[in-house]
This record gives structure tokens, sequence and C-alpha cells, in this order.
């Protein structure tokens, strides 16, 4: 990756905080810990990787994203926002009633979203249908899901870790946002992931383990994921949940935590300064 | 009249022919592929045929997946793990969402049979008709599970089918045509309105029409194929006309067949109603007709029941 992109990746990632921050703290409460979390990977999938046309949201031969970790929505409409599937206005709409950006991601409100979560364990399963669909139809496409680490405690994202490597899926590129935290803690002490990547292995997973907030280890990852000829790929991330909003940052109670709007103005002073 | 095919053959055959016509058809099943009778669908379209193992709620969201990208897909397993396996994942992934999955659930009430309690579902149709905007239907013959089977299949939407297996039966003519949310009158009458669904209730309420006849009493008899939406014109008709009513269903009575028929009653008709179906009980092992007995689902029970409610009428 050379500079010039670097540089613009981590730019477009300020933004994308940036207007992460704004909208929940406009709103006063929402789940700003998992949404900062995956901002480097939404961003190098939708600035660097993902066939998609903004101006076409429901091509058929696009790549398709999934957040299953649902929750971690506003980031997500910050991108989409800024990539002009929709007006920048509406992020100030989140969470008020009649809006078309409810906390978690959902497809038949908001343009660009590809699939509806926000029940935690389902998004694995429905990126692997949309990988089969994609095959039957011969589409070139890869689709690219989020799951969290506290999801990783559902039972059906093993039911579909099993069906994906069974149906040789290399069309999907999974990634864990490995924050370590979940609601009630450290995942650790909630309900421990042990040897996550081990798992994934296991389960007959392509498996890469990454910093997450690392745009050449990500581009890394997902360009060798891209080449892999017969199994699906989990990229792990470590991350940091809350990361760049000082008020947030491995904060344990960053999962849904409410700040006000003078936080968020102040967060996001820091960013532009760099002290985040 | 030869043997009538089993209606997994039926429902086989008929996505076979739909597969045949619209190559957006797959089908998936949960490690039941034989139960469901569906290998020869395997057979001929392997490459739209999904065994998805002994995972209903993976296959439930995978079913949403494949539908996001323009499938339609058919998934069946057992009805409760159709249910209440699933129920999560085809409430949000499929249902909230918009898409459109048809889940289909098989042995539905005591046709388990010999699986016993944990395999006989009472409570799928119920569960089923909480989720907002659903269609659900359970057809009483092979003539008209294959017609509502093309129904479902062009229907936008997501539907939940309760699939009898095992056996089959011609109540219909080929050339008869049917609507999802219409229910058919099978027999006209004027004393009171039986109001059946699937193939175990709608023989036993033909045969008690005509039990009934032969002591004077004028039954009609209604094949409510689809529960939700419930054909409320219908039942208002007959309200008016016979002013009585049992519903008969191989199902709780709560919130199925006979729930959705008091209910329309209530708000736009009162008319007397009894509710033959199963009483807040669990399931239990035995053959079909050790079990019809034991929880009521009998021809007797219902024109017992028509004595009764005809008795308050006067």
């Amino acid at each position: 990756m050379d500079e010039n992109t670097l540089q613009e990746l981590k730019d477009t990632a300020r933004r994308i905080r940036t207007l992460t921050i704004d909208q929940i703290g406009y709103f006063g409460v929402g789940h700003i810990g998992g949404a900062l979390s995956i901002v480097e990977a939404l961003t190098i999938l939708y600035y660097h990787h993902m066939n998609i046309d903004p101006q076409n949201p429901t091509k058929r031969d696009r790549d398709q994203f999934v957040l299953s970790k649902g929750h971690a929505g506003p980031a997500l409409y910050s991108v989409l926002a800024d990539k002009g599937y929709f007006s920048k206005e509406w992020l100030h709409t989140l969470n008020v009633g009649g809006t078309n950006l409810p906390s978690h991601a959902d497809m038949v409100r908001t343009p660009g979203i590809d699939m509806t979560a926000g029940s935690l364990g389902q998004g694995l399963s429905a990126a692997i249908g949309k990988a089969l669909g994609h095959r039957i139809d011969g589409i070139d496409s890869k689709i690219y899901v989020i799951i969290g680490d506290g999801e990783s405690n559902e039972g059906q994202v093993w039911e579909a870790a099993m069906s994906a490597s069974h149906y040789k899926l290399n069309n999907l590129i999974a990634f864990t946002d490995y924050n370590k935290m979940q609601i009630d803690g450290y995942t650790q002490d909630i309900m421990d992931l042990d040897d996550l990547n081990a798992k994934w292995v296991g389960f007959g997973w392509n498996v890469l383990r990454v910093d997450g907030h690392s745009f050449p280890a990500l581009n890394r990852a997902i360009r060798k994921a891209k080449e892999e000829k017969c199994r699906p790929t989990m990229i792990i991330m470590d991350t940091i949940k809350g990361k760049g909003a000082f008020f947030a940052e491995g904060n344990l109670g960053n999962h849904n935590m409410p700040f006000d709007y003078e936080t968020a103005k102040e967060a996001i002073a820091r960013l532009e300064k760099g002290e985040a | 009249m030869g043997k009538v095919k089993d209606m997994r053959a039926t429902y086989n055959d008929t996505l076979i022919d739909l597969a045949a016509r619209d190559e957006r058809i797959v089908l998936m099943e949960a490690d039941l592929m034989n139960a469901s009778g569906t290998v020869s669908f395997k057979n001929t379209y392997p490459e739209r045929f999904f065994d998805m193992g002994v995972a209903e709620a993976n296959m439930a969201g995978v079913a949403a997946g494949l539908s996001s990208v323009g499938k339609i897909p058919f998934a069946a397993s057992f009805a409760p793990f159709a249910s209440r396996k699933t129920y999560d994942q085809f409430f949000i992934s499929a249902n909230y969402a918009h898409l459109n999955v048809k889940m289909v659930g098989t042995d539905p009430g005591i046709t388990a049979q010999v699986n016993g309690g944990t395999h006989m579902s009472f409570e799928d149709g119920g569960l089923m008709r909480n989720i907002p905007g659903l269609v659900v239907f359970e057809p009483c013959d092979n003539v008209s599970l294959e017609k509502l089977i093309q129904k479902a299949a062009e229907y936008e939407g997501c539907t939940y089918m309760r699939l009898h297996r095992k056996g089959g039966n011609i109540i219909y003519k080929a050339e008869d045509k049917f609507e999802l949310g219409k229910g058919v009158v099978l027999r006209d009458g004027s004393d009171v309105t039986l109001v059946a669904t699937g193939l175990v209730m709608v023989p036993e309420a033909l045969a008690a029409a005509d039990e009934l006849e032969k002591e004077g009493i004028s039954a009609a008899v209604i094949d409510m194929h689809t529960i939700k939406p419930i054909d409320r014109e219908l039942i208002v008709k007959y309200a008016e006309k016979t002013g009585a009513f049992v519903t008969c269903e191989n199902h709780q009575v709560v919130n199925f067949l006979g729930s959705a028929v008091a209910e329309v009653l209530v708000e736009e008709h009162p008319a007397l109603l009894k509710r033959v179906g199963v009483q807040d009980q669990f399931g239990e092992v035995g053959k079909l007709d050790y079990l019809k007995e034991r929880y009521g689902l009998t021809a007797a029970n219902i024109a017992e029941n028509a004595r009764a409610v005809l008795k308050k009428k006067q």
C-alpha cells in the first residue's frame, strides 16, 4: 500500500469516526464502543476493496456487506452517508421516531444496507446464503461480514461456521471484531473465547490475525483472503472498543453509553488535533 | 381410484416442476431429506439443493441470505424444529427483513405419531401466526397442496406451510382453483358451520357432517387452508347463515384456527363457537388412530360439539 493511499484511508477513517461520534452524541446515547472499533475495517472495505456503486445500491453483481453486529449501525451509516448513499443530514435522525437510521442495521429502511441484523448470531448465516446464491448465479463477487466477539457466544455462529467450510465458500470473507469486551465485562470474564484462532481453524476456515486498526495489515489480510481457493476466510481483528473517543476508549461501560453533544464535540476536536 | 401419493411426494414433484420454470427456486433441508422426500429434487437440481445438517437456525438464516440475493428458498424440517428452533432467525432475518423465505413444517401435530412429544408440535402454527405479515397455511389434500405451493412461490414474502408428510388424500378436482387467504366451502349447510384445516381434520369434519345429516342437522364444511390471513368474509357469511361454529384443528386451540375464527366472530358477527383441537396439552407417542382418540380429533367429537353448540343456539 503506497503512502498516498494510506494517508487517504487514515483521513477517511478520521472522518468516519467524527461522523459516528457526532451522530450518537447528537442523540445522546448509543453503541459507541463497538461502532468505533470497526471503523478501519469498514473504511478499507468501502473505500479500497468493495465493488459497489452508491448510485446503484442494488447492482446485482456488487460485493455485499453484512454487519452481523448490527448495533454498530451508526459507524456503517457514517460510511454510507459519506459515500453518498443518502444525505449526511440523515445522521442527526438516528433513532428518532420514523427515522431511516435505526440503532441496528435495517435493509428495509436504509439505502446501502445489504442485510438486516441486530439479534446477534444471525449475520454470518445470511452472508453464507448470499455467498451460495452468488455462486449459483456465477457472480464473481465477495461477501463480507463482521461479527462481534461477544456475538461469538451464540451457537448459531458455530452452526454457520461449520456450513461455510462445508460448502467451501471462498467468496466469503468474515471478520471478528475482537475488542475483548462485551456488555457485562471483559469477554475473558463473561464467556471466554479462549483460543479463537484455533476454533476457526478447527472449523475449517482460512484464519488470519491482524491489528484491526492497521490499514496495511488489514489490506494484506483481505488480499490474501481474496486469493483463497476453497475455504472461507476469518480475519480476526485485534481492536480497541471505543477507539478514538477519549471518553469511551477502553471504558468497560462503552457498549451502549450516554454522552452529551458537548462531549462529542470535544472528542471530535481532539481527533482533529490528532490527540485521540 | 389408484393409491394416492404421499403428500411429501407431491411437495417434491411440485417443486421440481416449479424449479424447471423458475431458476430462483432452491430447496433446503436440515438432515431430513429422506423424511421430506426431496431426494429426487436433489438429484435433479443438485446445485440448487442445500442440506444444512442438523442446524435449523442456521438453515433459516442462510435461507434469508439466499432470498436477499433473489432466490426463493423452500426450507423444511419437522414442524416443531421448523418453528421453535428457527423462530428468531425466521422472525428477524427473514420476516422483519421483508425477505422471501418459504418455511415448511412437516409432520404437524399428531402425525408425528411414534416420534412422540418431543416431535409433536401443537404450537408451531400459533408461533408463526404471531409473526407480522406472515402467510400461514395447511393444505388438506394433494391437489390443494400442489396449487398452494405454486401460490406460495408466486407470493412475494415469507410463508409457513404445515405439510402432512406421509399419506395423501384427494378431496379436490385437478381443475379446482385456490387462493391463499380464501377458504373453500366443501359442503353447504344451514344449521352449523364446521371450519377445518389440514389433512387430519378436514376429512373428519366431512365425516361429522355426514353423521349429523342422518340426524337432520345441516352442517356446512369449510376447508380453511389459510389460517393467516384468515378469510373474514367467508366466516361472516356463515355466521349470518348458521350462527353456530365448530372449528377443527390438529393443533392447540390457542392461537391457530379456533382463535382466528373466534376473533373474527367476536369483532364482526358474534356467533356460538366450540373449538375441537388440542386442549392445552403436550404430545405423546402413539399411532394416528390412538392419538386421534386421545386428543378428540375425531368425527364423533366434532359431531358431539356441533350438537352441543346447537343446543345453546336454541
